[in-house]
């Protein structure tokens, strides 16, 4: 009879404990330099305990069958020419803004764990954040691998590392990361492991991705899941590490409280661009932005700070407003890029007459009476031939980097673009919001530094001083925006199906565009 | 018992499945909530499962670090072994 295996305790023990050292050649102090300068006091790393206790053969055999499973999925899905069962090919524009903005977040989580697992000291942590380091990663590229076989077909895909780190609104998920990143370890993972992963990031992968079942795109429903699945453990990181500051020392939770108040507004500015792409970007939305606020918010984050007032914890700061804006949100968001399409990388169009009821049905006290008449003036102007663009550069947000659309919904008053004003060293900074606000005040000195893209333009730094400059400095082709009605994505779409184009039909000979790195 | 809840999501395929059902079996008051792909799971407080019914209904000896596999998210404070993996509100 074999020998008895040792339990899931002893395991995990044996795996995190003893197999650290005290340092001798250098001063413990120097060798973990990031670990004090927050101020946040450690005192015992050996109280830390990650609930998942996963040792590294279990970790390296379940990842490699997800892997396993993905890549069976894809091959398949490449074989079949899966990309023509989608419900059309106005969704693909949906996956080019994730692969665009997510995507190169993926890796910027690998690299930030990466520096966390040789930052911290105690071996249970370091051991956590190797393995997300690797996690991160493996989303990066299986998220690549995937959307491949739709670059093969479709414009904007072809350059998303360079587009991130220059496109107008890429700086905006961008700079969200940038900002934890260039903070001190303890802030980066209250910022990325709990504000973002656990408070937010069911909002972004559970109801865009049962989307993009329900849109027939089995592919990005395998990746969205498979990277998921490695979710839930980064998820209890985050709960675990803010238990863990917060009982190590009492002098740590202000500065919790105050990171996570800032950070739950800074992904949460972010996850604007989600709520367009679930309520206007995918031709059938199972669940609406506010369906999945109200769900994974309002209820899970509530539960979740009842559980943590125990130990002084509270709601993150302006959550109540947030849940205001859920009903005005997706609406604004969609708006901005309305208005700025010429200069994106994949297409938007004025949502179709089902997808207008089904916003009233959702959006009952806000969509017919805020956004209805302003979608029907933009439909008669489109029939007028006076498409409405925005030729003018927008006033961005200091802090997130949105351009300034969104409104006093807070203070009762949806029609009135808010804005706020900071003075620092005499000059002035105007952000979007009071959590912006708060967040630019309390650390002017980083925010001051921003790089913002229309700041950028105007000071030539951008390729030139024409939008088709800049454009080309983006490494955007001309047939990348615009509309989706008469683009080059929606004529080779019906090409490849063997429909008849809207409009007049070019030769049918001419090659298909297509978008390769 | 807790009155906040606590949820597990899984994929709506056939390796979850001893999952899924095991959930609905060993915790009478849980909800089921299919949406496409998914299933969401909640319930009041607390919901957990065995290993031992986990391995019945899939007719094998299943390691409950398996749902690792097909888990799409949580929330909640877990507490797992070999024999239980259970989450809890406090």
């Amino acid at each position: 009879m074999a020998a008895k295996k040792l339990n899931m305790r002893k395991r995990y023990e044996l795996l995190t404990r003893g197999l650290g050292w005290d340092p001798t050649y250098q001063p413990k102090e120097k060798v973990f330099s990031n670990e004090t300068y927050e101020g946040i006091k450690i005192t015992d790393w050996s109280k830390w305990e990650d609930p998942f206790r996963l040792t590294a053969d279990a970790y390296w055999k379940y990842q490699a069958e997800k892997d396993k499973k993905l890549y069976a999925v894809m091959d398949s899905f490449a074989q079949n020419n899966a990309h023509l069962n989608v419900t059309d090919a106005s969704y693909i524009n949906a996956l080019k803004l994730f692969i665009q903005g997510v995507t190169p977040l993926e890796y910027q989580a690998h690299r930030g764990y990466a520096r966390l697992a040789r930052q911290f000291s105690g071996e249970g942590a370091q051991i956590a954040c190797q393995m997300q380091s690797i996690d991160e990663l493996r989303h990066a590229q299986t998220q690549i691998h995937t959307l491949s076989h739709y670059n093969k077909h479709f414009n904007g895909m072809h350059d998303p590392f360079h587009m991130h780190d220059r496109v107008w609104y890429l700086s905006v998920p961008k700079s969200y990361f940038d900002d934890a990143k260039s903070a001190g370890p303890f802030e980066f993972i209250t910022s990325v492991s709990f504000a973002f992963e656990y408070v937010l990031t069911n909002l972004l992968f559970v109801p865009f991705m049962s989307g993009a079942a329900y849109n027939g795109d089995m592919a990005t429903v395998t990746f969205g899941f498979s990277a998921q699945s490695d979710e839930s453990r980064h998820m209890t990181l985050g709960l675990e590490i803010i238990k863990f500051m917060v009982e190590q020392h009492e002098d740590n939770l202000p500065i919790v409280q105050g990171w996570i108040d800032k950070h739950f507004w800074r992904a949460y500015r972010v996850l604007g661009l989600v709520s367009m792409m679930q309520d206007y970007m995918l031709p059938e939305s199972p669940m609406s932005w506010k369906e999945a606020w109200d769900i994974y918010f309002v209820e899970n984050a509530g539960a979740l700070f009842n559980d943590l007032s125990r130990y002084g914890l509270r709601m993150p700061k302006y959550h109540e407003q947030a849940t205001l804006e859920a009903e005005h949100l997706s609406h604004q968001v969609w708006g901005i890029f309305y208005n700025y399409i010429h200069a994106a990388a994949f297409n938007v169009g004025l949502p179709t007459e089902k997808k207008m009821d089904w916003l009233s049905e959702k959006y009952p006290n806000t969509f017919d009476q805020y956004y209805r008449p302003r979608i029907d003036m933009w439909r008669d102007m489109e029939k007028d031939g006076k498409r409405f663009f925005n030729m003018g550069l927008p006033q961005l947000c200091q802090v997130c980097q949105i351009p300034m659309g969104f409104t006093e919904v807070a203070k009762d008053d949806p029609m009135q673009i808010a804005y706020r004003m900071s003075e620092y060293k005499g000059e002035k900074f105007h952000t979007c919001s009071d959590g912006c606000k708060d967040i630019f005040d309390h650390e002017p000195e980083k925010y001051v530094n921003a790089w913002l893209p229309v700041h950028q333009i105007f000071q030539g730094n951008c390729g030139g001083a024409e939008i088709p400059d800049i454009l080309k400095w983006y490494h955007f082709k001309p047939e990348d925006g615009g509309d989706y009605k008469g683009s080059a994505d929606e004529k080779h779409w019906k090409e490849m199906r063997g429909e008849a184009a809207t409009e007049a039909t070019t030769d049918s000979t001419e090659e298909p565009v297509k978008a390769t790195a | 018992m807790s009155e906040n809840k606590v949820f597990m999501i899984f994929q709506d395929t056939a390796d979850a499945r001893p999952f899924i059902d095991a959930f609905e079996q060993e915790n009478p008051e849980a909800n089921l909530d299919y949406q496409p792909g998914l299933v969401r799971i909640d319930a009041m407080g607390e919901l957990g499962i065995t290993q031992e019914v986990v391995s019945e209904i899939a007719g094998r000896d299943v390691d409950l670090q398996e749902l690792h596999l097909t888990l799409i998210s949580l929330s909640g404070n877990i507490e797992e072994d070999d024999e239980y993996f259970k989450i809890t509100r406090h």
